[in-house]
């Protein structure tokens, strides 16, 4: 170490104390092979125990550490001092949630939107473990495996300016896990996540604006599993038209 | 089992300022595409007053196309041009992210699927042209 120091602004925001966030300037050592989550730890455990924030893993793998970092949606634990040193950085929590305190969001409405598309596998008849596995082939696993990468980590809602003004909307990475089952051979819920995804808060609100894939961290390409439900709910919509009987 | 939530009256909400668009280059991109809408159905109002006053005689007809010539008219179609060009060319990228092409167990690079499309959308062009000219020649 050189004495050298890399400055953070953190936006700040006490409930009850503070009536708008704030932001408040720190500066730690800078180590080039620091990411911006061990500045952020530095600052908690020597300069500032009050300043709060999420994480847990450190390695892409929990998405707890979603910030904005210079205005753009981040994990933290992925992101280097050295990629701006010596510019100084804007740390803010993520955008489009109401905050809880400093960088802490409030994630109870992506938790509702995630489970409204029931991201597990639904099965019409279970088969008896004595029968063996639901089994798949390559082929099979490659129509969905992409889309099972999504880590919760709510950068893409962060990055969705149609989630900012339409907080109904369903969002990026719910759409994307409902997509991921519905694309699972083993699954048979496709009908039961339709409403939901089929709805006018769901795949149609979405105008394509594709940040949701540019900040994934995980290279899941929500914006593509959106545009496909919608290719595929078409489809599905105009067989029930034409084949009136269910002969889909 | 009742999930923890927050008290919402100690929560801050945020507001999206009207100048997001501004914040960064692709929501800018995504603006002007929705934009090359409004420009494009002018572009077809226009046309189908001109169809309109084909019914009218060829008298009414050529009133219209000599007003259509003004600068303001040849202005707002070079734009509406522009917009309905660079309308296109999301349009093919996003046709190949909405549709994946396989080959055999590859997918096809999306660019590859996009430049394939604006290739064939010239080639079309460059006919609809010749046989424009040919039938004014």
């Amino acid at each position: 170490m050189n004495g050298a120091t890399a400055t953070l602004n953190i936006t700040r925001y006490l409930p009850g104390q503070d009536q708008i966030p704030r932001s408040q300037s720190y500066s730690v050592p800078y180590q080039r092979d620091w990411v911006i989550l061990d500045a952020l730890n530095y600052i908690k455990d020597h300069i500032d125990g009050t300043l709060s924030y999420r994480w847990s893993c450190r390695m892409g793998v929990c998405g707890s550490c979603g910030m904005m970092v210079n205005g753009v949606p981040k994990l933290t634990c992925a992101v280097f001092l050295r990629d701006f040193y010596p510019q100084e950085i804007r740390i803010e929590p993520l955008v489009n949630f109401p905050i809880i305190r400093d960088l802490v969001i409030d994630m109870s409405d992506f938790l509702d939107k995630l489970k409204s598309v029931k991201p597990w596998i639904i099965r019409k008849t279970e088969k008896q473990i004595s029968e063996g596995e639901y089994l798949q082939t390559p082929e099979e696993l490659s129509a969905y495996q992409q889309f099972t990468q999504c880590i919760n980590c709510m950068l893409c809602y962060a990055a969705c300016p149609v989630y900012g003004m339409e907080p109904e909307f369903l969002g990026p990475a719910a759409i994307a896990l409902g997509y991921r089952y519905n694309q699972d051979s083993r699954d048979q819920g496709k009908e039961s996540r339709q409403a939901v995804l089929g709805s006018h808060e769901g795949i149609w609100q979405c105008t394509f604006v594709g940040e949701c894939t540019e900040v994934c961290p995980k290279e899941v390409d929500p914006a593509a599993a959106i545009q496909r439900s919608k290719v595929e709910i078409t489809k599905d919509w105009f067989k029930s038209v034409l084949l009136p009987w269910g002969q889909r | 089992m009742i999930s923890p939530r927050p008290d919402k009256s100690m929560l801050y909400y945020p507001k999206m300022p009207a100048t997001w668009w501004l914040r960064k280059r692709s929501y800018f991109l995504f603006m002007l595409r929705e934009l090359s809408s409004v420009f494009i159905a002018i572009f077809l109002v226009v046309l189908l007053v001109q169809i309109y006053q084909l019914s009218e005689g060829p008298k009414s007809y050529t009133a219209f196309a000599q007003r259509l010539g003004s600068p303001g008219w040849i202005i707002f179609h070079a734009i509406a041009l522009l917009f309905a060009i660079y309308h296109s060319i999301t349009w093919f990228f996003s046709t190949a992210v909405v549709l994946p092409l396989r080959l055999g167990k590859r997918e096809i690079p999306r660019n590859l699927v996009a430049a394939l499309n604006i290739g064939a959308w010239i080639v079309v062009s460059l006919v609809i042209l010749y046989l424009f000219l040919s039938l004014k020649g």
